[in-house]
């Protein structure tokens, strides 16, 4: 199984990887970091996000639609787009206090 | 704690609701409290167990593990769902007339009502990983632990009584259109899950047909608000669904539809003997 994975891994990797642009943010203390970023309109990208807090997180964006639990400790990879120029609001649910940011598309 | 609260509750209300609704659906059905028990208790022991390895479930399939696993299981309570339904639209006339004789005929009562105990199982499990995985967070972060988890036992406690609420509204009803509201309802119910679990493989990149946005609601009625969930459950709502997940949701009305037709137009021939 495991070895399976890594065959399907490292069949996926290099073709989405090329595909798309790459950004990542990363969660420290229930925020973000970056709490805003910028991102191409119009294309594809794929965003990681680290969760370096010890307690789960879940990456949620009703402005782009993802749902997403991120285990303490874990990242996440989420394809995106292509956006519409424009400001698209993320949070973690489960500290909506703090853990807030948004994505720019130019 | 107000926080805690609307947290906990926002991820019940779909257990709660479909606990209540599958109630309803097999009131008369012998050992359905059993069964539906059963549902929930397995699916608190699978949201234990999916929080545990979250970490892991996220990360097999490329990192698409957790999309897969949510439409796997949304998948399957389509299928229960739809079955039941089925098997009522068979057997339901004699339900409704006769419900303490079908009532002891334990082996065709238990048909649909595992079907639907996979149903409650589903619910709980998908939603309770989330809340144990927040729950946890409270526990670490240990801060404030007291009200926070005081929140928490509020939020489930909302949930349950949205349960008996709308186990209790359905069943008030008379008894005659309780049969067939509760058919439209977990019909509603199969199609919302089918579009769910198509959101959920166009999100993981399994499929990317028709997956332009074809109306925006989210001004209107987002799907975090209370109201937003609870339509998501109910009807299926989306603010921003997907051509695909529209496909899929009206194409799930119409198999039950015509299943129900099918199996309704063969009844008269297999009674007459």
């Amino acid at each position: 199984m495991r070895l399976l994975l890594a065959a399907l891994l490292a069949l996926s990797g290099p073709i989405s990887q090329a595909l798309a642009q790459d950004f990542s943010l990363t969660i420290k203390d229930h925020k973000f970091d970056p709490a805003e970023l910028q991102v191409p309109a119009g294309k594809e990208f794929t965003l990681k996000v680290v969760n370096s807090d010890v307690t789960a997180e879940e990456f949620e964006s009703d402005d782009v639609d993802v749902e997403k639990v991120i285990a303490g400790g874990q990242s996440a990879t989420i394809t995106l787009g292509p956006l519409d120029a424009g400001r698209y609001e993320f949070y973690g649910e489960y500290h909506e206090d703090t853990a807030k940011g948004a994505l720019v598309a130019k | 704690m107000l926080g805690a609260l609307i947290i906990v509750f926002r991820e019940v209300i779909e257990a709660g609701l479909v606990v209540g609704i599958v109630l309803a659906a097999t009131r008369g059905i012998t050992g359905r409290g059993w069964w539906v028990s059963l549902g929930i208790l397995l699916g608190v022991f699978g949201a234990g167990v999916v929080a545990v390895f979250a970490g892991a479930i996220s990360n097999a399939f490329a990192g698409s593990g957790q999309e897969l696993l949510n439409a796997a299981v949304l998948i399957i309570a389509v299928i229960s769902l739809t079955w039941h339904n089925v098997w009522m639209a068979e057997h339901g006339r004699e339900l409704a007339a006769e419900i303490r004789k079908v009532g002891a005929d334990v082996s065709e009562g238990r048909k649909p009502i595992t079907a639907l105990a996979v149903v409650v199982f589903v619910a709980v499990m998908r939603e309770g990983s989330e809340i144990v995985l927040f729950l946890y967070g409270i526990v670490v972060a240990g801060t404030g632990m007291t009200s926070l988890l005081t929140g928490g036992a509020l939020g489930l406690l909302a949930g349950a009584a949205l349960a008996a609420l709308s186990y209790y509204g359905l069943i008030s009803l008379p008894t005659r259109y309780i049969f067939s509201v509760t058919s439209v309802l977990i019909t509603l119910l199969a199609a919302g899950m089918a579009a769910q679990a198509v959101r959920f493989l166009q999100a993981a990149g399994v499929v990317t047909a028709l997956r332009e946005k074809i109306w925006d609601t989210s001004w209107l009625l987002s799907d975090s608000s209370i109201v937003g969930r609870m339509l998501h459950v109910l009807v299926g709502y989306t603010a921003k669904p997907t051509a695909l997940q529209l496909v899929a949701y009206i194409a799930t009305l119409a198999t039950m539809f015509v299943l129900i037709r099918v199996v309704r137009s063969g009844q008269p021939a297999r009674h007459a003997h």
